[in-house]
């Protein structure tokens, strides 16, 4: 099986367009980007795919060890880069992915020639003066109130909106959104929130835009003005609305700025 | 506003209480900026804060506590945009004196209306229950590890990692644990020395599985080597074990074969008994297989035990013993069985390793790959001079 298999990619568009590939992060799956994505298939070609262990990715394409670092993720998408084989893509990754997308940017800059980082953090963790929003303890909160819900996570959540259990809808929305395994959860939500990605940031070669949400309660402004200034050239924008998921609470004004951040020139 | 009573009455409602009075914490979110609109008597009490803090500023993130916010923007929020709906989901209320208040969130939205109704239970008490619960979860998969280590240590005291070298005697012993090997089983085998060209092979399978089943085996291996000491017959030593076990007063039995090797002129000499065990299976250089031994009674488990000895003198012949997780692992044709046992053993190379690893291995794979009981096998053969 190879890795457009694996990570339930998809490539949709016209072809010879230029290629824009949509990360989602912690949480959920490609289906984050059901709002925004499709704006672009006009003119783009447009590729979406479920990162190790999310979504409707491959059970086998997730590794305790090698996904116990961002690398881990980073190597996935290059490999699934590689074997699309569309020339430079623009790269748009959400929360955790936009320093995915960092890593393989700078691992592979031939094949990324464009970054737009959504809501994005380098580091979680307060490390004053830098102020990330979170302390040691909060992701010790979230990592139990995980495990509190796992206790019924997989089923009654999607039982509710399905139905009957056995039904196949049923087994389509379980599936399909926000349900992960729980260790596999576990393990993204610790690697999320205990990394630390800015010492990357300097090596960033591509012209790259971070948008930030007005209000968002899990990466702070801060957070979002340190990889601007952080980025070489890189550029910030800030799209009116709260909460994390722009993507969700506000597309249009996101698939805005992704179109405006598209056009940016190099700097 | 906050809804009351007297905000609420309206003729045409029968129910002016029903948000107001509810026996939940209720809240209503405006779209899209997601602060609370509307919250009734209960909400306010859950949270701690009053309406006047709460209503047009507040968002639901801003009453949990920051675990809770990230679960709420990566997930809940992600989900009920998706979904309309999130239910029975565990949360903390975090109120301004520091104070966590376990709680369950039911929420729904609709498509036509982006308005977020959430609803919020108390759960001090399934709080507690849960953590018991988790706790307990933890323990128990602590307890398996110990019990697992436990058995595999115990079981490795009672099988010899490998035979010992003797002289002009090749043996080829293996065991296998059933299923995950995380219960003990009861077989075991023993290669020992009695005098400068006497050894002994003891193999057998004492009934039951578990520590109880472990100690009664660990008796009766070592019971076995005194006895074999002052017993040079071997009809004679299970005589003698037969009431060592009986006078152990344990439940669990035991059957066996027990064989002795004396080393005569350039061979050996094989005495042999067999106690409620199947019989050993000889076979010649031409691949033909006979049984070997008389039937004779378990040991500790009958009155009148009754054992005999067979004498063979082995030349180019090699003798299997094996535990009856040979004959009856189960397959998709039914148990595994005598028959199937000596066609594949008239089909081995003649040597005594390639017989023991072939049985285990076909055996094991009769059963794909997952062994229904333990399964102990040893062969041995003259090693020509």
């Amino acid at each position: 099986m190879g890795h457009v298999e694996l990570l339930n990619a998809t490539v949709d568009g016209p072809p010879e367009a230029p290629a824009i590939v949509f990360v989602h992060g912690f949480g959920c799956g490609q289906h984050m980007w059901r709002h925004v994505a499709p704006a672009f298939e006009s003119d783009h070609r447009v590729v979406l795919l479920d990162l190790p262990g999310s979504g409707d990715a491959h059970p086998s394409t997730y590794d305790s060890a090698r996904h116990a670092r961002l690398e881990g993720y980073r190597d996935d998408l290059v490999a699934l880069l590689h074997e699309l084989d569309l020339g430079p893509v623009a790269l748009v990754g959400h929360s955790v992915s936009a320093m995915i997308a960092v890593l393989v940017q700078i691992a592979h800059p031939e094949l990324v020639d464009r970054l737009v980082l959504v809501t994005p953090s380098a580091r979680y963790l307060d490390d004053p003066p830098y102020v990330g929003g979170f302390t040691a303890s909060d992701i010790d909160d979230l990592l139990e109130l995980m495990s509190r819900n796992h206790l019924g996570w997989q089923d009654p959540l999607a039982t509710l909106v399905a139905g009957d259990p056995t039904s196949a809808a049923h087994d389509e929305l379980e599936q399909a959104f926000c349900r992960t395994r729980p260790e596999i959860a576990a393990e993204f939500a610790a690697v999320t929130f205990r990394g630390d990605n800015r010492a990357d940031l300097p090596k960033v070669s591509a012209p790259t835009v971070v948008l930030q949400a007005a209000d968002d309660s899990v990466a702070p402004p801060s957070a979002a003005t340190f990889v601007r200034d952080a980025i070489p050239g890189a550029g910030l924008e800030v799209i009116d609305t709260r909460g994390h998921c722009p993507q969700l609470t506000a597309p249009a004004e996101t698939i805005a700025a992704i179109r405006r951040s598209l056009g940016a020139p190099h700097p | 506003m906050r809804l009351t009573r007297e905000a609420g009455v309206n003729p045409a409602d029968p129910f002016p209480d029903l948000f107001a009075d509810a026996p939940c914490g209720y809240a209503v979110l405006s779209a899209p900026d997601g602060t609370l609109t509307h919250v009734n008597a209960e909400f306010e009490r859950l949270v701690g804060r009053p309406v006047s803090d709460l209503l047009g500023t507040a968002t639901l993130a801003s009453l949990l506590t920051v675990g809770g916010r990230i679960l709420l923007e990566t997930h809940l929020l992600p989900m009920l945009e998706h979904d309309r709906a999130i239910r029975e989901v565990a949360l903390d209320v975090l109120r301004p004196d520091g104070s966590r208040i376990p709680v369950l969130l039911n929420a729904n939205t609709s498509s036509d209306d982006p308005t977020l109704r959430v609803v919020l239970f108390e759960a001090r008490e399934r709080h507690r229950y849960e953590h018991d619960l988790l706790a307990a979860k933890r323990a128990a998969e602590l307890a398996r590890e110990a019990a697992t280590a436990l058995a595999q240590t115990l079981q490795r005291t009672l099988i010899p990692p490998a035979p010992p070298r003797i002289p002009h005697l090749d043996v080829a012993a293996a065991y296998r644990p059933a299923g995950d090997g995380s219960v003990v089983g009861g077989d075991f085998y023993d290669v020992f020395q009695v005098g400068p060209d006497a050894w002994w092979i003891v193999l057998g399978d004492v009934s039951g599985k578990g520590v109880s089943a472990a100690a009664v085996t660990s008796f009766v291996r070592y019971t076995t080597r005194a006895l074999a000491l002052d017993h040079p017959d071997p009809s004679e030593l299970l005589q003698h074990l037969d009431r060592a076990l009986h006078a152990h007063g344990t439940d669990h039995y035991c059957t066996a074969v027990v064989t002795t090797l004396t080393r005569q002129d350039d061979t050996w000499s094989v005495r042999l008994a067999l106690a409620g065990h199947p019989p050993a299976l000889l076979r010649d250089a031409a691949g033909r297989v006979r049984e070997l031994g008389v039937p004779g009674t378990p040991v500790g488990l009958v009155d009148a035990a009754r054992f005999t000895t067979v004498t063979h003198l082995l030349r180019d012949e090699t003798i299997t013993l094996y535990t009856d997780g040979v004959t009856e692992a189960r397959g998709h044709d039914g148990l595994y069985g005598e028959t199937r046992l000596q066609s594949l053993l008239e089909q081995c190379s003649h040597r005594p390793h390639a017989i023991t690893d072939r049985i285990t291995d076909e055996v094991l794979r009769y059963q794909h790959g997952v062994a229904s009981d333990d399964i102990a096998v040893v062969t041995f053969a003259a090693r020509p001079a």
